[in-house]
């Protein structure tokens, strides 16, 4: 490998840095502890693991398949909007209008069928809608230079106050969709899950494998360099604006397919915040530079697993809430402490 | 030195003419001229606030100067940004800001100029990179046990020698290097000292760096200029020249600083 072909023995190297020593934790610990360090989404794998071993062993109901169904219709919005988000938090940015653009998407096709349209449209210029929501927010933090956290807070308010208005605070019916169409987009089981899963591979290898990807790592990571660099920054800060902002768009209308009927009061702060909470206990670092699309989903199968197992083991949703809160807190702070461990295995 | 003895009498690769600038009340320059040829390493020397890190800002493209000329292998050029000077070869590297911390070592040499695949897609061709990143750097001599390690995990010294590395690998013709070795250790120094005098010498590359050791300067440059108040007041040869000369040079221009200074506030003065 390439990795080794510098050093040819005997030759010693200036830049060698002052070698083994310092970075000397040898033994299976110490592997253990560079496994952990080197890859932020070991922790939160570890987790996930111990909490479903846990709720197996307390409940058999946990694993039928009937209540895994259900696990993973929960956790596919978070996953989407998680990955999503990954991006932004590398960037140095949030979006907190996620959960409402996904709320939002399913509102457009209704209305759109009401005035006429059909369903095949509705449903194309809902996601267009979706993509311009996006650019709206991307462009409105690059160009006025504010931060995403408060652009997104008002898009957020404004699409909340949107629905509310034009629905008349009356609730609306998803309008049926059949066949294999329906089948594949949110009426099966397993169709949410499976297009989740689509969209976590491909935005993992978008990150990790494409150009684009390293822009926004480089963006996030040195800001002032990569635009020196000559990489378009701005323009990547808006794309990935509208990056998530499909992607939430798209689960909304087929988690609302799936379940029918659309309440216009229901706010998006709880499948965003638990978007979020998804990405950050996976490992993304919220200042920027550091984002993991892995952790992000095994974060949200540990949230998806954690809400479902205190239900079956009769704990309430307060409780759940409770929980959440202290995992978040718990996997905040291992990730700060292991990177610290990582900057002092480097010195 | 033979580079300096094959240049003389050629163009200047880069030469500026009355070159200043103030910020408000401050003369930060006066009528700046200096002249680096090819394959020459010119060393700038001075007080803080001589005005050198302007001077490098100006000829980089990051600022613009009140007046005075800057010639190109003799034509002149006006340089309103950092991608203007850059495309005129020119390029100032600044080791802590140039990287990505988080970016492994060969991503940071390829960056915004990557090797992709699939066209749009911009999928990367990662093996070719580390191939062709690894192949520079031997090829320039610097040695990096893993360019597969985070730019963060790297020296000082290592990401010094990255960050140029990365401008001559795109071409730049004309490394400014404002005080590269500051805050480095002695092994780091002569990581850097070695890839700068390789550069120039095997490459052409033409390099102005300013440092304050002047052990330094003379292990490094073909010629030193020396900064004083906003203008160059000293040009040599570094065999023309000696550690004490300079040193002399220095503490006589405190010596004055030090007696205007007294003067301003009306002491009795006598020559120390
Ligand atoms: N952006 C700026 N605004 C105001 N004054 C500046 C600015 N940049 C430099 N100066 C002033 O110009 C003078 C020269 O500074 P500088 O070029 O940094 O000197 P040196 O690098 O030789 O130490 C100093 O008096 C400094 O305070
Ligand atoms: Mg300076």
């Amino acid at each position: 490998m390439a990795s080794q072909a510098t050093l040819t023995p005997g030759e010693t190297s200036p830049a060698a840095p002052p070698a083994a020593p310092s970075t000397a934790r040898r033994g299976p610990a110490g592997s253990l502890l560079r496994l952990f360090v080197s890859r932020r989404e070991a922790t939160i794998f570890v987790v996930a693991v111990a909490i479903i071993v846990y709720f197996a062993a307390r409940t058999s109901e946990f694993y039928s398949y009937a209540n895994i169904v259900t696990i993973v219709q929960y956790m596919a919005p978070i996953a989407v909007i998680g990955v999503g988000e990954v991006f932004l938090l590398t960037l140095g940015e949030i979006d907190l209008s996620a959960g409402q653009i996904f709320l939002v998407s399913p509102w457009i096709v209704v209305w759109l069928q009401q005035a006429g349209l059909p369903i095949g449209w509705a449903i194309t210029v809902s996601l267009l809608c979706c993509l311009a929501i996006g650019a709206i927010n991307g462009l409105i933090t690059v160009l006025l230079n504010v931060p995403s956290f408060v652009t997104t807070l008002g898009t957020y308010f404004s699409l909340l106050g949107l629905v509310l208005i034009v629905s008349n605070d009356a609730q609306a019916d998803m309008p049926g969709t059949t066949g294999t169409f329906g089948q594949i987009f949110g009426i099966s089981s397993w169709s949410e899950i499976g297009w989740a899963l689509l969209i976590v591979v491909a935005l993992h290898i978008v990150l990790k494998r494409t150009r684009f990807g390293m822009h926004v790592t480089a963006t996030g990571g040195n800001y002032l360099g990569a635009a020196e660099a000559g990489i378009p920054v701005r323009r990547v800060k808006v794309w990935s604006f509208m990056i998530l902002a499909f992607g939430a768009g798209f689960i909304g209308l087929l988690d609302s397919i799936r379940i029918q009927s659309l309440d216009p009061a229901s706010p998006g702060t709880t499948v965003m915040f638990s978007a979020v909470s998804a990405a950050v206990i996976g490992g993304t670092s919220l200042l920027g530079g550091r984002g993991t699309i892995i952790g992000a989903t095994i974060g949200a199968i540990v949230l998806g697993v954690l809400e479902d197992g205190f239900n079956l083991i009769g704990v309430s949703a307060n409780e759940f809430t409770l929980v959440t809160g202290l995992v978040i807190l718990v996997a905040m702070a291992i990730n700060v402490q292991l990177s610290r461990v990582g900057a002092r295995m480097r010195t | 030195m033979t580079a300096i003895d094959e240049a003389a009498g050629t163009t200047p690769v880069l030469q500026t003419e009355g070159i200043t600038k103030r910020f408000g009340a401050v003369v930060a320059l006066r009528g700046v001229d200096i002249q680096l040829r090819s394959g020459e390493v010119l060393g700038l020397v001075g007080d803080n606030g001589a005005g050198k890190s302007t001077f490098v800002k100006i000829v980089c493209g990051f600022q613009r100067p009140d007046s005075g000329r800057i010639l190109i292998d003799g034509r002149e050029v006006h340089l309103h940004s950092v991608k203007d000077a850059r495309a005129h070869g020119i390029e100032a590297v600044y080791h802590d800001l140039a990287l990505v911390p988080q970016l492994s070592v060969y991503q940071n040499l390829f960056l915004n100029r990557e090797v992709t695949t699939l066209g749009r897609l911009g999928w990367l061709s990662t093996r070719k990179m580390r191939a062709q990143a690894q192949a520079y750097l031997d090829d320039i001599k610097v040695s990096i046990p893993n360019i597969e390690a985070e730019a963060e995990t790297l020296s000082g010294g290592q990401r010094q020698a990255i960050a140029v590395a990365r401008a001559t690998r795109q071409n730049a013709k004309i490394l400014l290097l404002d005080e590269p070795l500051a805050a480095m250790g002695a092994k780091e120094s002569a990581l850097i000292i070695d890839l700068v005098k390789d550069l120039a010498a095997n490459r052409g590359v033409s390099i102005l760096v300013i440092d304050h050791n002047y052990t330094h300067l003379f292990e490094l440059c073909d010629r030193v200029n020396v900064f004083q108040q906003g203008r160059v007041t000293f040009d040599r040869r570094v065999e023309d020249t000696s550690l004490e000369e300079l040193t002399e040079l220095m503490v006589s221009e405190y010596r004055r600083q030090v007696m205007a200074g007294h003067r301003e506030l009306g002491d009795e003065v006598t020559a120390p």
